[in-house]
């Protein structure tokens, strides 16, 4: 009887252990470093070591996050309007969104750059690429701003891009599908014939940023997929990945997954720039937007640029090579060095790096396997300085450190491998949570990497946070890399899907910020620089609104004598010239959204009422202590009444 | 005058030309949602600094704007700056006791009487209120220190001479010092005469101490 009492406690024991350390396991995971708390804990009123750029993928946005503390500060609006902020609804905002397919609410921006100068990122902009509708932005991150737009003609899925040279002569943007360009209405299944991929740069003017399309580069109909820059005795060369070179235009899951070897495309964007000067490129007709955003006029302007420069492979000899990669390669990364470029195939069971000094030697010596549409074909073992056996499944990612460790991010095993650059051997491997895309160092494609931190990018977030339905949180993780193990310290969510990120030391940034918009420096048209200027004016059906905010009232607050079928137009200047007193605008049943107006800018928003009433309108934001005060109302009578125009405050 | 003397006028004198170039008075405010410092400076014919967000924040307690065009001190002082510069230097060059007196007078006066007005204008800025103004608190007025700090509801106002003030300060008693020190060696040797040297050498280390008996001490010269 007794034993039998002890054998039943013993198997419940036993049960609730089991329970207990499935408990624990599910929870954390290995490698969690022991004062982890205290390595990412940053006090109250205390600044991160380090901003982040994190893309915001299919959210179209890019968020700004502190390390090491994972801290949310800031989602910059792109290429996706922002109701929040007023971004694509004001007058002044709606033409960055303006492209040749008519205004685009919404775009995929998959990989954020720093601007560089001597190969190590500067701070003064961030750049990032809109993937579906082929465009560039560059933010200004004195503003942390959308300050520019430009499309990318010639080109479907911008996907390998906005990666820039050392001292960001250019932008590139490399052709993700292959389309039709010389004649747009073929049958799919002449996809070999008729369809090409391109290759841009865009020029960056190295004062104010403004982007040009300086030149795009015709190749076979092959799909690129990222790129990397070369630095120091590479500087001249870009180097980018491509998979399907079996060319299929259907089921590219199999079909494109045929071929033991890819391509890495080696662009000498030097000599490109010589056959551009001597006329070798053809001028190609192609309608582009070219949006930018003043800081000054506090609105955006576009123009539509009609031809594009044009480079054949054929005519241009020395310009472009193909080296092979296995298998399907994603990442195309180039170490600080400058010496040793990393394909990451996806499909390879090896990381294979390749060598600058041999990839020239082979040129040289003409060590090629025949040609594809005019571009040499380098011997694989020609340029390769050795594979990395056995490091994981599913390479995607290299980012390097400052001490000759590479790190690569495993899809399919779950990973980060780092390894010895010139060894080829595997030092560690850490388990990401789950299935890692990209990853980041601070500084980790530059060539002076900040190895202080590794940002771990999940495609797959499951059970690492509260669940909140079907749809979770996107997920990054944080790891120390200064010791010889990798440790986890942090996971934490981010917006949209992550894809790619940039890291600067905070001091390079932050020094720059912008307070406040100086209303004396405003040349917004219809800026309102003191409360006795204010007006409202009929011109036909339209009402123009010249008002002014300050705490904690609207110059004018009431305004009469709107008609129904009128179109309103409020244009809002902040009068406020102290930091952080952003005042917000919204009038019942505006039908696109609030506008949040910074101190010292003006901005505009139309309304269209649909009723005759009396419309009141305030302020957003919380601005001051008489901030529920803020309000005024807008009297809208029928069409055919006789009320004049009439406004006041303080009557 | 003795010639370290008609150096030490003509150097304070030269002094006061930073006034035209430095800010004379320093107001900061300090509040927990003002990090970065709020504050205005005084200068002999401007005011600046975040005047527009101190009007601002003003307006909810009734106080006036500060327009620095309607301050008519601002259109004034530069004169009265610029003739203490021109008639001090003549003073040193003169070498004239009597002349000193009355240029170290006008200085002092003046110093005074910028003080007073000081004090003046902001007890009409701190007092005199719109009595439409939202927040009210009974008893309560907004007058900054003339020197030092005071706590005005969620802020608390520091004012202090700023780099131009202090040299002009220092100036001023620079000059006090002369005169004073004319004065006693002068008396020093009539005093020597008599063979009474050490009781009057009491005298006069109490008299650069007490500042109401010098000036009295200056009107008997």
């Amino acid at each position: 009887m007794i034993y039998k009492r002890l054998t039943t406690l013993m198997l419940i024991f036993t049960a609730v252990f089991i329970f207990s350390s499935c408990g624990d396991k599910k929870s954390s995971g290995p490698n969690i470093s022991e004062d982890a708390a205290s390595r990412v804990y940053v006090p109250p009123g205390k600044y991160d070591e380090f901003y982040s750029f994190v893309s915001g993928g299919f959210s179209g946005q890019l968020a700004v996050y502190g390390l090491p503390s994972g801290r949310l500060f800031r989602v910059i609006p792109v290429f996706s309007v922002d109701p929040e902020k007023g971004w694509g609804y004001t007058e002044e905002t709606k033409p960055m969104l303006m492209t040749t397919h008519g205004f685009i609410p919404w775009d995929d921006s998959h990989h954020s750059e720093l601007s560089m100068t001597d190969g190590v990122p500067d701070g003064r902009w961030i750049f990032i690429n809109g993937n579906n509708t082929p465009r560039i932005a560059r933010i200004d991150l004195k503003t942390f701003r959308t300050a520019e737009i430009i499309e990318i003609p010639n080109s479907a899925g911008n996907h390998s891009s906005p990666f820039t040279t050392e001292n960001s002569e250019y932008v590139v943007a490399g052709t993700r599908f292959s389309i039709p360009i010389k004649e747009k209405d073929v049958p799919i299944s002449s996809y070999t014939e008729k369809f090409n991929g391109t290759v841009s740069f865009v020029k960056v003017d190295p004062k104010s940023g403004n982007m040009s399309v300086a030149f795009q580069i015709m190749s076979p109909p092959f799909d690129y997929d990222l790129s990397h820059a070369g630095k120091n005795a590479s500087h001249d060369w870009f180097f980018f990945s491509c998979y399907n070179t079996e060319q299929a235009h259907t089921l590219l899951e199999v079909n494109a997954s045929q071929k033991d070897k890819d391509f890495i495309m080696a662009v000498n964007w030097k000599k490109a720039e010589e056959y551009v000067a001597q006329g070798k490129a053809k001028d190609y007709s192609a309608d582009y937007y070219h949006n930018t955003y003043s800081d000054e006029t506090h609105s955006a302007t576009s123009e539509v640029l009609k031809t594009v420069k044009v480079l054949d492979p054929k005519d241009c000899p020395g310009m472009i090579y193909y080296i092979p990669c296995p298998k399907s390669p994603h990442g195309c990364d180039v170490d600080p060095s400058g010496e040793y470029i990393v394909g990451g195939g996806k499909l390879a069971t090896v990381i294979p790096v390749f060598s600058f000094t041999k990839m020239l030697k082979a040129i040289e010596g003409k060590q090629f396997d025949g040609e594809i549409g005019g571009i040499p074909v380098i011997k694989y073992e020609a340029a390769l300085h050795g594979e990395v056996q056995k490091p994981g499944l599913g390479p995607l990612h290299t980012e390097f450190d400052d001490k000759g460790y590479a790190y690569t991010s495993m899809f399919v095993s779950s990973e980060v491998v780092k390894w010895d650059i010139k060894k080829l051997e595997v030092v560690d491997r850490a388990p990401s949570y789950y299935s890692v895309g990209h990853i980041m160092i601070p500084g980790g494609d530059s060539k002076k990497p900040w190895g202080k931190y590794l940002v771990v990018m999940n495609k797959i977030t499951k059970d690492r946070f509260l669940p909140t339905g079907p749809e979770l949180t996107q997920s990054a993780q944080l790891y120390d890399i200064t010791g010889d193990k990798m440790k986890l310290l942090l996971d934490f969510p981010t917006i949209g899907e992550p894809h790619y990120a940039q890291g600067i030391i905070a001091d390079l940034v932050s020094k720059n910020s912008v307070k406040i918009f100086k209303i004396g420096e405003n040349k917004n048209p219809y800026v309102t620089k003191s409360p006795n200027d204010v007006k409202v004016e009929r011109k036909g059906n339209e009402i123009h609104v010249y008002m002014t905010m300050i705490r904690s009232h609207f110059t004018p607050d009431n305004i009469e004598g709107i008609k129904l079928g009128d179109v309103v137009y409020f244009h809002v200047t902040n009068l406020e010239q102290d930091w952080d007193i952003p005042h917000g605008f919204a009038v019942k049943g505006l039908m696109n959204s609030e506008m949040l107006i910074m101190p010292g800018e003006t901005q505009t928003i139309k309304w269209e009422p649909k009723e005759v009433g009396v419309y009141p309108f305030y302020c957003t934001d919380f601005c001051s202590a008489l901030h529920q005060e803020m309000q005024g109302y807008i009297r809208v009578s029928p069409a055919n009444a006789n009320i004049q125009i009439s406004f006041s405050t303080g009557k | 005058m003795k010639k370290i003397s008609k150096i030490l006028i003509i150097a304070a004198a030269l002094s006061l030309v930073t006034g035209f170039f430095l800010p004379l008075w320093d107001i900061s405010l300090e509040a927990p949602q003002y990090p970065e410092g709020l504050g205005m400076k005084i200068w002999v014919n401007k005011i600046s600094g975040d005047l527009q967000t101190i009007n601002g924040l003003n307006h909810y307690i009734g106080m006036k704007t500060i327009e620095p065009d309607s301050i008519k001190e601002l259109s004034i002082m530069p004169y009265i700056l610029g003739f203490l510069v021109i008639t001090g230097i003549l003073t040193g060059f003169a070498g004239r006791k009597k002349l000193l007196a009355v240029w170290v007078l006008i200085f002092v006066i003046a110093g005074i009487a910028g003080g007073v007005d000081f004090y003046m204008w902001e007890y009409d800025y701190g007092h005199n209120l719109n009595p439409e103004a939202a927040i009210k608190v009974p008893g309560m007025n907004y007058q900054p220190p003339l020197i030092g700090s005071k706590e005005l509801l969620n802020f608390v106002a520091h004012s202090y001479p700023d780099t131009a003030g202090i040299i002009i300060i220092i100036s001023g008693i620079l000059s006090v010092c002369v005169l004073l020190f004319e004065n006693i060696s002068s008396r020093k040797l009539k005093v020597s005469e008599v063979k009474n040297e050490t009781k009057v050498e009491k005298e006069s280390i109490k008299f650069t101490a007490d500042k109401s008996v010098r000036s009295g001490f200056i009107m008997q010269q």
